[in-house]
């Protein structure tokens, strides 16, 4: 009499577990993947933190390196290279999360793919002696800590390259931060260390080497000058030398720094009026070419495209399309063309390296544990799609480097001089209302090309008197002086 | 004997008893060997050497099981052969997760736990000494009644009370040892439902009062049931066990059903519990809680929200085969020696070792509504069906709870959670259920029963 009503109990029951029986499914097969890698979730975390991570290594010293700890993260992350290294490096925070190379080259320095990492859940228990890949840095340590004693006290940048290779011998902004505290097991430890950062209005946590840009200034001289000489004109093309250059369908005309003309006699040849960082030729020249082939011109120097690097760098920019005004302000690296100081110094570099534009690399090689190599970083020009990696004649660099030898001669670059070393550069001082912002880009023969920007310098500065003589700093320590 | 004699025969296995036993006996080496092999990967998962607590478990689970297999052998020979191997499986594998948390937090809590299962298993013979024929219960119903709430008002008593554990009052402290009443008053409570409803369900079947569009027998059947059951619920809900609450009014109307055979009851009774939900959910900030968790874990993941993400987390990376025994992370997991036990089973075992624990659940439930079907009297049809019920939506309670089917609410994982009060319960229900289908059985044999002492078995 009852057994009906069991029955439907039963059957009552049975699909209750049914429910269970798909939902398990659903967790275990279907969410599996988001629930595993929910941030959340520390099994990952804690997965991670069981490798000893690879260190990155400047010269013979570890600038980050892992050491055995006490607790559930069994590894703790050190940074002996500390501000001086700390957008480089990054930090590796449990709560924050991974910043700079410790983000990019994660899965080296843990030594295995992070899908890996996710599935073999068990497997870590049974190997527990997991370390990963040593990264090697091509940074010069001399130079590195030339950059930052130069940049002491200011906002700034500066970027120094193998002018041949690409490789980055010194890569600091300032100011920096110590990834040190931002990467203990300490969760109250790291905010207090974080707030500070967050915080500052000098934002110490922007890498401004690579991740911001600025008005290049007169420092895009140097391309406006490029694209002069494929067009007809040489170094000794004289230009009338004129206080004030009437910029077409405009009131708003453009005059030299300082006021005045920029020489003696009634024309000045192009080499002069790069020594000098004459504006009206270069903005006349900005109209007379055409807003097109300086454009053009900027793109095959890396304009408008990131430079492939280990680390993001922001795109320096050029307007794809101007009008004549636009072109003349452009031509003095005004108005809308901005560069971070890595495009720069890769321009620098191109002058000094007979026109070839090199890719920027900041690792040199990554080997495993036992010490052999994983990979090496071979020298590579940056060529891609319709830009070529030779960007100018081998003639017309030639050309271009001897005007930058002329600016540090005898021009306004001569902070930047180093006795016994041929030196070549190019100021900067770029007025955009407010502090204005300085540059000083040049090389140091064929060993080292660099950037410097300062981008609220005071407002009497210019590149010649402040950023000049960091970039002579730092190119005299990459040089060994 | 009117009905329940006709089902009987039905479907009754006709092996002598020596046969099941033997099938038993078969079984329990199994789960036995099941648990030590189980045991000893846990300790290969943590160094070569097969961990000592292996061979003292082993060899604790096969003397505990040997005086199992001896007593049911002489006291209900004719029962159940799969019901003591379930249990015996689940409480093995249970142990084994016990031990697995050990390792993880460091505490010793598998021990103690292995100390309660030849306790609980103790119980069990216990009861099959004691209790010859489960009718001999249905002569203290109301005393089962009243035991029910005495059993669930101890914990409010001063000098007993071991005071709030982790928001709920349901602990007491006894000779030393903490108790949960709770655990031994499901089952009176199912014991006086089964016997109230066997003598009334005649009376309450029949229909004679309108209540809105449904037709309801005269209040005054109704009364003592309702009123034990509400004031079971009311207690529950003040002792803040939710999971009881919902556990106890479910077996209520599944019991309430089977003997009115009228659907008009678990209706009346689902309307209620959304009205008493909908005043619970208005009134209680902790009700609250559990409800926003349910519908939304991840915007509190940290907070309130935390056992439910930890819990799905362990299941997700679990995934298909698991991490392994000992390789998961049943430190992340609160209660995971307890009430999310499940959860680090999902971990370690996947997807698939989760599954083989359910449908173990399921074989049990299975059985015990077989049991219920063939039971020789109607009491014990409804005791058998109330205490299949008991342990059915327990499971469904803890591990919906776990999956994110229904709010989580503490409540222990029957057979496999730590606690010692929880053990013996459910060793004292499968002896009950174990008696019943002995005497349906030997019946149908027709082994010679005691005649039931008490005059009330049929009307």
């Amino acid at each position: 009499m009852m057994t009906k009503q069991i029955g439907r109990v039963a059957t009552l029951t049975l699909l209750l577990f049914g429910v269970l029986f798909v939902n398990l499914n659903l967790i275990a097969l279907v969410q599996s993947e988001t629930l595993s890698s929910h941030p959340a979730n520390r099994r990952l975390l804690v997965r991670e933190y069981a490798i000893e991570r690879g260190s990155i290594v400047v010269g013979e010293e570890a600038i980050a390196r892992s050491i055995e700890t006490e607790g559930d993260l069994e590894h703790l992350r050190e940074y002996p290279g500390g501000a001086l290294y700390g957008h480089i490096t990054g930090y590796y925070s449990f709560i924050l999360g991974r910043s700079g190379l410790e983000a990019a080259l994660n899965e080296q320095l843990i030594g295995q793919p992070l899908e890996v990492l996710a599935q073999n859940l068990g497997d870590l228990l049974f190997a527990p002696d997991q370390a990963g890949n040593t990264v090697e840095l091509t940074i010069n340590p001399r130079a590195q800590q030339a950059a930052a004693d130069a940049l002491e006290g200011r906002v700034g940048a500066v970027v120094a390259l193998d002018p041949t290779t690409g490789a980055v011998l010194a890569s600091y902004a300032n100011p920096s931060f110590d990834p040190g505290p931002l990467s203990t097991h300490n969760a109250s430890a790291i905010r207090e260390a974080w707030e500070p950062l967050i915080d500052s209005d000098e934002r110490p946590l922007v890498n401004r080497a690579i991740a911001e840009t600025y008005p290049p200034g007169s420092t895009f001289k140097l391309i406006t000058a490029a694209a002069a000489l494929e067009h007809d004109r040489s170094p000794e093309t004289a230009f009338p030398d004129e206080g004030v250059y009437d910029v077409p369908q405009t009131e708003s005309d453009i005059g030299n720094f300082g006021g005045g003309k920029c020489g003696e006699g009634e024309t000045i040849s192009l080499a002069d009026a790069m020594r000098v960082s004459c504006n009206t030729v270069f903005a006349r020249l900005g109209v007379e070419l055409g807003a097109d082939r300086l454009i053009d011109m900027a793109e095959r120097f890396g304009f408008n495209r990131a430079p492939p690097y280990e680390l993001d760098v922001a795109n320096s920019g050029i307007p794809k399309e101007m009008d004549e005004p636009s072109a003349a302000q452009s031509a003095i690296g005004q108005r809308d063309v901005r560069a971070t100081p890595m495009q720069m110094a890769i321009v620098a570099a191109a002058m000094a390296n007979g026109g070839r534009l090199v890719e920027p690399h900041l690792v040199r090689a990554i080997r495993d544990p036992s010490g052999s190599l994983v990979r090496e970083t071979a020298p590579s020009l940056w060529d891609e799609g319709r830009f070529d990696g030779q960007v100018v004649s081998e003639t017309i660099a030639a050309q271009l480097r001897d005007m930058m030898i002329d600016v540090v001669a005898d021009g306004t670059g001569r902070n930047a001089r180093i006795d016994g070393v041929t030196v070549g550069g190019k100021t900067g001082t770029a007025q955009t209302g407010g502090a204005p912002t300085v540059w000083f880009v040049g090389f140091a023969d064929q060993q080292v090309a660099v950037a410097v920007v300062l981008p609220s310098a005071g407002d009497d500065d210019t590149g010649g008197q402040v950023a000049a003589p960091i970039a002579r700093a730092v190119m005299e320590a990459a040089l060994g002086r | 004997m009117s009905a329940a004699t006709g089902t009987a025969g039905r479907g009754v296995d006709r092996r002598t008893g020596n046969a099941l036993r033997s099938t038993e006996a078969r079984l329990l080496a199994f789960a036995v060997v099941i648990t030590f092999a189980a045991h000893v990967l846990l300790g290969w998962s943590q160094g070569p050497e097969v961990p000592p607590s292996a061979i003292v478990t082993g060899v604790a689970m096969t003397v505990i099981a040997i005086v199992a297999h001896i007593t049911v052998r002489t006291m209900a020979p004719d029962a159940d052969p799969t019901l003591l191997p379930l249990a015996f499986l689940l409480n093995g594998l249970g142990l084994v997760f016990v031990r697995r948390v050990d390792l993880a937090a460091g505490s010793d809590l598998a021990g103690t736990q292995t100390v309660w299962t030849a306790v609980s298993v103790a119980g069990m013979c216990a009861v099959l000494v004691l209790i010859r024929q489960v009718r001999t219960l249905s002569r203290y119903q109301y005393s089962l009644g009243l035991l029910t709430l005495v059993l669930l008002i101890l914990p409010l008593v001063p000098g007993l009370t071991a005071g709030p554990i982790n928001g709920a009052r349901l602990w007491i402290d006894l000779f030393g040892m903490r108790f949960q009443p709770g655990e031994v008053a499901k089952l009176t409570m199912v014991a006086f439902l089964a016997g109230y409803l066997e003598r009334k369900r005649v009376l309450l079947s029949v229909a004679s009062h309108r209540f809105g569009p449904l037709l309801m027998p005269a209040p005054r059947h109704l009364a003592p049931v309702l009123l034990a059951t509400g004031v079971a619920l009311v207690v529950m809900a003040g002792l803040r066990d939710l999971g009881s609450a919902l556990l106890l009014f479910g077996v209520f109307l599944a019991v309430l059903y089977v003997a009115t055979g009228r659907a008009a009851y678990p209706l009346f009774g689902l309307v209620a519990f959304a009205i008493g939900s909908t005043l619970a959910y208005q009134l209680f900030a902790h009700v609250r809680v559990r409800v926003s968790i349910w519908l939304d874990p991840w915007s509190q993941v940290s907070n309130a929200g935390y056992q439910l993400a930890q819990s799905l987390f362990a299941l997700g990376t679990g995934g298909l085969t698991g991490a392994g025994l000992g390789g998961g992370r049943p430190q992340d997991v609160p209660f995971s020696a307890t009430d999310a036990m499940f959860a680090v089973i999902g971990e370690e075992l996947g997807l698939l070792g989760a599954t083989a624990v359910l449908v173990a659940f399921l074989l049990l439930v299975v059985r015990g509504f077989k049991i219920s079907l063939t039971a020789r009297d109607e009491y014990g049809t409804l005791l058998a069906l109330g205490l299949t019920a008991t342990i059915a939506l327990q499971t469904f309670v803890i591990v919906g709870g776990l999956t994110r089917v229904v709010p989580l609410t503490g409540i222990t994982l029957p057979f496999m959670s730590y606690g010692g009060s929880s053990l013996l319960g459910n060793y004292v229900l499968i002896a009950l259920l174990l008696r019943i289908s002995d005497e349906s059985r030997g019946a149908a044999r027709g082994r010679q029963m005691e005649r039931p002492r008490t005059g009330k078995s049929s009307r």
